[in-house]
């Protein structure tokens, strides 16, 4: 326990004595921000009746704008989590440290969780800056928390699904630029991978859309926890800390 | 302390360690000497647990690195070619967490760092970032944080390399005090170096040893055929042929010329003493004698030929494959061993 802390502690220190944690939260709040004031522009414009439903109407706060400000934030993560996982092991390696790493008395087991744990804990912090708008909402107007909060555990669950893919790539390769690249391709075909499904039969779309990394998120941001989205996204994240462990393991016999 | 036993590795067809076995006694220096792509860094990694030998045992402090790697990883400190530093780290911090992955208790840090950095000597380093060291500190944070937890064993892969002269001399005396309590391994392919530091040297090329023993036992056992340099004024005259003439003489090549005076290297018989025949034939014709003397095998010699007998060996035996062992792994770290 003691060396994922250290580990993870590094890690964390690494991410803010760099740009990259402040580059990661400006535009993360940037772009949230963004789509925050475009679903609000429309969540007002359909209140006041500009779309022909004749005079003001009553809007549901969680349906109108948290509801796609969560799908938003899905493409946004897709996006940026990617360049937040790419250093984890690619640098470890380039620069040699990773030799300090597996001569130490310290398990593979826990260089990936502690590895695992700085990212979670990065993206948390990312994620809590988007507690400020949501704040707002709250102030002024009416949402039901319900919804909002499985959002979250949603948010938290997905987004933990791209870091451990982003680990397992990272381990693969000892340049950034291929991890990010990479990361970015994989997590990008697993969203759009139910999307030639629709003609090749219903087993197979089954199967696609099961493997679909954004269906499993739909729910939680209507407030509804399967605990079916929960297993696909927790076995994800195992699946992909799992691979980081055999490809530290191969990179050591293949030297 | 430290028991190698017919370790080898293999990657795919290539095999950079071929059946290496020596051990080293505790509080003992060895010298790891070999040139460029040997194996030295893959014997020392397999050592470290950083890899997997495919074949044979290696034990460090009793405990089998592959089947005990936790223990053996505990009782070695480790310096690898590239010191592996964190450059967004200050000195004293990189410190604390070399100290914490290996499991030092919080209220022994303070003490084992201070003295960590006193004996490498860069307490005034500690704020620093590791980034904007220059390479001789880098290298000495690198050994301070090799000998931070107190190891058994040190194994230390190249520790003067990219050091100025003065800083060479320091971590040589260091290493030198510091096999008293630890046994010390250090490759290096400075032969100086191993004559100065080690009790005990093992050459290494193409991944297989090709002797283990003392510097000095070395220099003796291979001064098999003794070379002798004479030096003497012909006044003109053709001094080889006489020379080669002389009872017992092998071989003479002429060595240097200075207008009348020239220098000859005479190869002996093993076992004869050519010096009185040779003195009484340049006294005989006339000319000066102005040097002889027998020339000492230096370790860069032996090591010279112990290499290329093996080369030559090689050549005998097509079969043999040709290891490189460095351009694999060479790729990660960058730098060739």
């Amino acid at each position: 326990m003691n060396n994922i802390l250290a580990l993870a502690q590094k890690e964390l220190r690494a991410y803010f004595v760099s740009p990259m944690a402040y580059a990661l939260f400006g535009f993360f709040a940037l772009l949230f921000g963004w789509f925050y004031v475009a679903s609000m522009n429309v969540m007002l414009q359909f209140s006041m009746g500009q779309f022909g439903q004749g005079g003001p109407q009553v809007v549901n706060i969680n349906e109108f704008m948290i509801r796609p400000l969560f799908g938003n934030t899905a493409v946004i993560l897709l996006m940026m989590l990617p360049f937040l996982t790419a250093r984890a092991y690619a640098e470890e390696k380039r620069s040699g440290t990773i030799e300090l790493l597996l001569t130490s008395p310290i398990s593979d087991v826990q260089i990936i969780l502690g590895k695992f744990v700085a990212a979670m804990t990065l993206y948390g912090m990312m994620l809590g800056l988007t507690l400020i708008h949501v704040g707002i909402l709250f102030w002024y107007g009416d949402p039901e928390w319900g919804p909002i909060v499985s959002g979250y555990l949603g948010l938290l669950l997905m987004g933990g699904s791209f870091i451990s893919v982003g680990l397992a790539i990272s381990s693969m390769t000892n340049n950034q630029m291929v991890a990010g690249l990479s990361t970015f391709a994989v997590l990008l075909l697993f969203w759009i991978i139910n999307w030639v499904g629709d003609a090749s039969g219903s087993t197979t779309q089954t199967v696609l859309s099961y493997l679909s990394i954004l269906e499993h998120f739909d729910d939680f941001s209507k407030g509804v926890i399967d605990t079916s989205h929960v297993t696909y996204y927790v076995s994800f994240i195992a699946l992909g800390l799992f691979l980081t462990a055999k490809s530290l393991d191969t990179a050591r016999w293949n030297g | 302390m430290v028991e190698v036993e017919h370790v080898t590795k293999r990657y795919g067809s290539l095999t950079a360690v071929d059946d290496i076995s020596f051990s080293v006694e505790r509080g003992e220096i060895l010298g790891f000497l070999g040139p460029n792509g040997a194996g030295k860094t893959t014997t020392m990694r397999i050592l470290t647990g950083f890899l997997p030998a495919t074949d044979g045992r290696a034990r460090v402090a009793g405990f089998d690195v592959f089947e005990r790697p936790m223990e053996a990883k505990r009782r070695t400190g480790y310096l690898p070619e590239t010191p592996p530093l964190y450059p967004e780290m200050t000195v004293a911090e990189y410190l604390r967490f070399v100290a914490r992955i290996n499991g030092m208790p919080s209220r022994d840090r303070r003490t084992q760092i201070g003295l960590a950095m006193e004996r490498t000597n860069i307490s005034d380093m500690a704020d620093r970032y590791c980034g904007k060291l220059s390479k001789g500190y880098r290298q000495r944070v690198g050994l301070a944080q090799a000998i931070l937890h107190n190891p058994d064993v040190l194994i230390l892969d190249e520790p003067t390399a990219g050091l100025d002269p003065r800083q060479i001399i320091e971590t040589r005396r260091l290493i030198t005090e510091l096999a008293g309590d630890h046994t010390v391994i250090l490759s290096t392919h400075i032969l100086p170096e191993v004559s100065q530091t080690c009790q005990r040297v093992v050459i290494i090329n193409r991944g297989r040893v090709v002797a283990v023993d003392t510097p000095d036992n070395l220099t003796a056992r291979l001064q098999g055929s003794q070379t002798l340099y004479l030096q003497i004024d012909a006044q003109g005259a053709d001094a080889l042929a006489t020379l080669e003439g002389v009872d017992g003489v092998a071989c003479v090549t002429r060595a240097d010329t200075q207008g009348e005076v020239s220098g000859y290297a005479i190869e002996s018989n093993h076992g004869d003493d050519v010096r009185r025949e040779l003195s009484r034939t340049v006294v005989t014709h006339g000319w000066g004698l102005l040097e002889l003397r027998p020339q000492q095998m230096s370790l860069e010699d032996i090591f010279l030929q112990l290499t290329t007998d093996e080369t030559a060996a090689d050549e005998a035996h097509p079969v043999t494959v040709t290891p490189e062992p460095e351009a694999d792994t060479g790729e990660e770290d960058g730098v060739d061993e």
